[in-house]
Formats: structure tokens, sequence, C-alpha cells
């Protein structure tokens, strides 16, 4: 089965290319990238005036299967991947139970595999049952396929876990992602310290509290000569250090998310519960910061942190409501809005942060369109104008904090080794709204 | 003119002039309190409940003796009693209170923005009696009528707030409404007890009692919680004590005609001494006797009174 995508501008940062041209799929590859491709046994995909481009990965989800299906489940996430313009997604080990060892592995990857939408990778425990005690089965999980280790949901709290962390993945080269924060710094906040938590009554968390944490597993970094990746970067402050520590030639990356970048903290002015999450929202200064950060091309991914919950968890008191917000669904459109539409990013370099860097970190042979490549594309317009509502969302869960904006800039066409998942806004896959 | 608003949640987004019909309308309840017979028909068949998920003495009796001196019927919940403890939600719990035709909720409760999220899924008009650090409306009102029946006006005077104010939702509430009236607010306490950003709403910060001293009007002191000795916020109620509690010594620099109010309940000998507290500058009983006229106010506004009615005067 051939397909041949024909006019589009093909953006491809691995390999440099940034002009219209065609894209030829054969055998769930990429067999050719060239100006003019001829091939009449191929099935058509016009794509004038739309962008082609290595399958978008989002490195950092929450699928929360096993142990709430009801909030989301591996299909449902991979569904709504698709749905988004994602072609792969790293999920992260916080289910119940965590992801860890050989098993937890192979239950992810069986999952993604019966539902064959997008491609799941898994992320697995730092700790056993991210308890912050001791090891869980790193080289088991890798072996099995996970591309990472993390406790995200929470920190690794002891310096000598996380030092043991770091060197012991070495063997496997792949990265410690970290979620960084200071739980003393934090304890019981519930959004960041600040105007806005003052005005509120509401106990805040300092961007302190994330600083202190990247800085010590940046030094913890220097001390083993380990990979670390920063999750959800939410602070200038940490972007500087994490900038410093690459100069000076520790493997350090780093993601951020597209509500930090396109909201502050006085969006939880209303209380809404869907304005919590962590690390939380910030204040203006922070904002700007990271995107300058982006500008200046010291961020590597964005990244969704999409984290759904239950509308039962999320309709309570503020301090009670659970942290998390979904995006998979609203990543592409506040990106497009947020950063490139207002001038601070370029789509190849959109690209970069949403393909070839998130695949390049988890060390995926993804995020490019070189011929030999597996055929994952997605093509987007970058213009389409539309208004986020979640009752559209193919995720099984609704808190977003977009509820209503109007962005432009969607994912049209997705294809997943050569297989079209989504075409023309529409999914190819049986599998209803929920 | 009628009183346009649904709920009372908070004083923040309140503008002086509505503030100033609310103490108007207390101005002709304090005189009900005085007679022999304490009780007007002004809220007859309508029912009030008190819905309480924290402890307090003051507030709740001031609200239910305002309800039933205006004819109200009452109803108490407090967390102990109500269901709370058997896992239903707020929500339900304020749900299933409204479905027996209730009239108004006074609700008291330690999550910050909880009077709010009521108000926004309750058809019936919702008093916030303080939510966890956010506000207490009724007791800044009260507070305000207070300053305003003793020196006759709220514009130019000075007023310093002392003590917890990182945890106080009164000091929040009189934040915005002795601004908004025209006081100057100063804040004072350890800054480990100063919320961060305070002075965007243009209060003076000072970590020295010595210095509001001389300067205020008015002094109010704030209760110290011995919880907060847990987190490490100042080291010993001793300490706290002698740095900024305010006693006669202490006294000795302030106005002559300075004022001393507290919300209570009193730590004697922590924020304030016997002889302040029970002292001549000290108005703090008359803060609770003024609390059941403005909340008589309160509750008849919200009712949909009318201001210069002829019930009241």
């Amino acid at each position: 089965m051939k397909l041949l995508i024909k006019r589009g501008r093909v953006i491809d940062p691995a390999q440099d290319l940034d002009q219209t041209c065609d894209v030829l799929i054969d055998g769930g590859v990429v067999a050719e990238v060239g100006a003019s491709i001829e091939a009449a046994d191929a099935e058509v995909i016009g794509a004038t005036g739309l962008v082609v481009c290595p399958g978008l990965v989002d490195m950092h989800v929450h699928l929360r299967e096993p142990g709430r299906e009801d909030e989301e489940t591996i299909e449902s996430g991979a569904r709504a991947a698709i749905h988004g313009g994602f072609t792969s997604v790293a999920a992260m080990p916080n289910t119940q139970p965590p992801t860890e060892g050989e098993e937890g592995v192979k239950f992810v990857l069986g999952k993604a595999r019966e539902a064959g939408l997008a491609r799941v990778f898994p992320i697995a425990a730092v700790s056993k049952g991210q308890q912050g005690g001791t090891l869980s089965e790193i080289g088991s999980a890798i072996r099995a396929g996970a591309v990472g280790i993390s406790d995200d949901g929470y920190p690794v709290a002891a310096s000598g876990l996380m030092r043991r962390a770091l060197e012991y993945v070495k063997m496997f080269d792949r990265p410690v992602m970290a979620h960084c924060e200071d739980p003393g710094l934090s304890a019981r906040g519930v959004m960041n310290e600040g105007g806005p938590s003052t005005m509120l009554g509401l106990r805040g968390m300092p961007g302190a509290s994330e600083d202190v944490a990247v800085i010590r597993d940046i030094i913890l970094t220097r001390l083993t000569g380990s990979r670390l990746h920063v999750c959800h970067v939410s602070t200038g402050t940490s972007l500087e250090f994490i900038s410093r520590a690459r100069t000076s030639g520790l493997k350090v990356t780093c993601e951020v998310t597209p509500h930090h970048l396109a909201l502050t903290d006085e969006a939880v002015m209303t209380y809404d519960t869907n304005t919590k999450m962590k690390p939380p929202l910030r204040g203006k200064g922070e904002v700007a910061a990271l995107r300058k950060g982006i500008e200046e091309g010291l961020v590597d991914a964005i990244a969704s942190d999409h984290a759904p919950h239950s509308p039962e968890e999320k309709d309570q008191e503020f301090d009670l409501a659970p942290f998390g917000v979904i995006g998979l669904e609203t990543t592409l459109g506040i990106v497009l809005t947020s950063l490139y539409h207002d001038g601070t990013v370029t789509l190849p370099d959109l690209v970069r942060l949403l393909s070839t860097n998130p695949a390049r970190i988890l060390g995926l042979p993804l995020g490019s369109l070189k011929p030999g490549s597996p055929a994952d594309v997605t093509l987007l317009d970058p213009d389409a104008e539309w208004e986020i509502d979640p009752r559209n969302f193919f995720s099984k869960s609704r808190n977003t904090p977009f509820s209503g904006w109007k962005v432009k800039g969607k994912a049209i066409t997705v294809i997943v080794e050569g297989r079209v998942l989504m075409r023309d806004g529409e999914l190819k896959t049986p599998g209803a709204r929920p | 003119m009628k009183f346009a608003r649904k709920d009372l949640l908070g004083l923040e987004d309140m503008s002086s002039e509505e503030i100033e019909s609310i103490l108007d309308t207390a101005d002709s309840f304090v005189e009900i309190s005085e007679r022999p017979i304490k009780k007007v028909p002004v809220l007859r068949g309508l029912t009030v409940v008190n819905l309480f998920f924290e402890p307090s003495t003051r507030t709740r009796i001031s609200f239910e003796l305002a309800e039933k001196r205006l004819s109200a019927d009452t109803v108490n919940i407090s967390a102990s009693s109500s269901s709370a403890v058997k896992g239903e939600t707020l929500k339900d719990t304020a749900k299933n209170i409204e479905a027996m035709s209730i009239d108004m909720l006074v609700v008291r409760h330690s999550a910050p923005g909880a009077a709010r999220y009521l108000a926004d899924v309750l058809d019936c008009p919702v008093l916030n009696a303080g939510d966890g650090a956010h506000e207490h409306p009724t007791q800044a009102l009260l507070d305000l009528f207070t300053v305003r029946k003793e020196r006759g006006g709220i514009d130019g005077l000075k007023i310093a707030i002392v003590g917890d104010i990182l945890h106080s939702r009164v000091a929040r509430s009189n934040i915005w409404g002795f601004g908004k009236m025209g006081a100057e607010v100063a804040l004072c306490g350890p800054p480990t007890l100063i919320p961060p950003g305070i002075e965007s709403t243009g209060v003076r910060v000072h970590y020295n009692i010595e210095e509001v001293i001389p300067w205020a009007d008015i002094i109010m002191l704030l209760r110290i919680q011995q919880e907060r000795l847990e987190e490490s916020y100042f080291p010993t109620i001793r300490e706290y004590s002698e740095l900024f509690g305010l006693d006669g010594e202490k006294m000795k620099h302030a106005k002559p005609d300075v004022m001393i109010m507290h919300p209570g309940p009193l730590n004697r000998g922590v924020e304030i001494t016997p002889e302040v507290a029970d002292g001549p500058r000290s108005v703090i009983l008359k803060q609770v006797k003024y609390g059941l006229a403005v909340r008589m106010a309160a509750l008849f506004l919200l009712s949909g009174g009318q201001f210069e009615s002829e019930v009241t005067h």
C-alpha cells in the first residue's frame, strides 16, 4: 500500500528540510521525499496549504490504565493523541499499580498494540511502587521496551536514591525524567505562591521548590555523568540552570508544557480547579522567561503533561481537587496560536519541539522523514481556526483550562507507520467519542 | 435602591457605595437589639441555614441571633453533625439542604473559595461566614461599622493590622474594606506571616510593631494560633508575644484616642494583654455588639429587602 502526499510544505528539521514537495510512503516507511514524485499505484493525499512533518511526539502523558480506566485508558489516550496530531506518546508510570519491571511495561505495550492507534512508549518507575524507597527493576523494564524512567507525579525526594537511579540507568543510555519539586517547600501548596495566592487565601508553592530540586539533580548528573531530562519546567531560574548545565557539557534536556506558556496564575482567580496542576501556573515574569527560553532555543521539547481526572474529582473545593489538566487535543492549537502566530517561533522550531527533539531524547527511531524512517507523519493546517470544546475530545476526561478558547492551527491528517488514522480531521478508526 | 447581589462572598469586588449602603442599613438595626422585645418580622416565614464546617462560637451565635431577631426560622448544621464525615461532597450536602426549600445559606468552611463554589451551584443567596484564609466579609463590615460609629467616619484614618496576616481571612477582608472606605492600612507581623505580594493591595508592611503604634488611629490584633508553631512560622509563643504582643508598655506610645480592635477569640497574654483588651481604648465588645446589626443588615438585604424600607424605620 503506497501513499503519496502531494504538494505540502515539508518540514523536517532532522534533515534541515523546509520546502514544498512530495512524500512517498511505501510499506510503512518513507520511500522518497522529492520535488515531484510520480507513483501511479499510490493513494494520493493532497497537502496543498498544509504542513507535512514527522509525526508529533508527546513525551509526557498520563494514561491512567491500569487503575483509573474511568478517566483514561491506553486506547482512549492513544485515540486522543491521534485527534490532537500526535503519532507517539510516552506514558508516565504513575498508574495503579505503577508501571514497573517487565510485566508492567509489557502490559502497556500490549494494550497499545491492541488499540493500534498512536504509538505508546512506556516510561517505568524509578523506585519500587513509586514509593521513593529503593530502585524498581529498571533494567528489566528497559529491556522490555521502557524508554525512560521517572517517578513523575512525585519527586524522588531522597538525594541518595536519585544518585543511584542516575548512575544505574547509565548502562542503558536512557534518561531519568525528573519531576523536580522539593516537598519541604511545596508542602500542602495548591497553586503558585504570589499575589494571586495571597488574594485567594490559597496555600502557595514557590518557584524555589522546583529550582532547588533542578539544581540538585543537575549536580547529581554531574556527579554520575548520566542523562537527566527535566519534566515540565515552570520557572526562568530552572531554565537558566539547565541551560548553564548543558553549556558546561552535561547531558541535560528539558520540556515545557503548553499551559505554562499560555497561562499565568491569574487564571486561578476564579478558583477554577481546571487551573490546578503541578507545577502550578506561574506569574507573568516566569511565563515571559519560559517563552524567551523557547525563542532562544533553550527548551528541547513541548509536552502536554496530559493528566486526566474525572469531573467528580475536579468538581469540588479547590483545596481538594487533584492536580492535573489534559492536553493531548489542545497542545497543537495552543502552541500554534500562542507561539507561532504571535511570532515567537517558526514552524520548523515547533516541529523540532514537538517531534525531532522528543524522539531524540527518548531514543526513538522517529521524528524524521528521512527515507527508510517509519512513516509517521502529521499534516497540519497552521491557519485553521477552531474553538476548543471539550465535548469534541476523544479523551475520556474533560479537565482542560482552555475550554472556549479560539485557536488557530490544528492537525488535519495523521499517519502512523503508513496507516492513515485521521484524514481531513476525521478519525479513520473505530471508537466514538466517550 | 435594591441590593443587587445574590450573595455576599467578600469585599474584594465590592464598591464603597455598596459597603456604605450595608453600613447604613445596619444603623437602623442597632436599635432592635436594645428593645425589650428584640424581634421584628422582617424575615418571617424565611428559612436560613447556618452550615458551619469549622468551629465557631461568636460568628455562629451572631448569625443565629441576627436571624432570630428578624424572625427567620433557623437551622444550624456543624461539620461533626453533617454528612461530611460520611463522605458526601460539599456540593451534595448543599444541594440537599437547598432541596428542602431554604431561603438563605450561611456557610463557614476551611477551604478558600468554598462559599463562592456554593454560590455558583445554589439558587438561594449564600453568605460567606469565612472561607479558609480568603474572606470573612461580615467581620470586616462589622469592623468598619464599629469604626464609623465610634469615630464618625472611616476616610483618612490609619489602621494597623498586627499578627498572622498570612492565614487571616479577617485581614484580607479588612484590607479591602478599609482601603475602599479611604483608610490607610498597615500590616505588621513577622515576615513569615506576611503573604507575598500583599503590597499590591496598597498596604504598607512593617516588621516592627513600634513603628506602627504611634502612627495608628486603630490597632487591630489578630489571633495567633498554636498550630503555626509546627511549621516554624515563629519559634515560641513567648517570643511572639515579646515582639508583637500589645501590652501596657507598648500602648504608652500610641495615640491617646487610639482604638484597639480584635476579631476574637482572644489569646490573653499572647497577642494582647488583659489590661489592653479590657482597657479604655478597647472596642472589642462593641465589635461583637455591632456585629449583630451588621449581620441583620446583610441578611435583610440579601433576602431582597429595600434600603430605607418602612420596616426598619
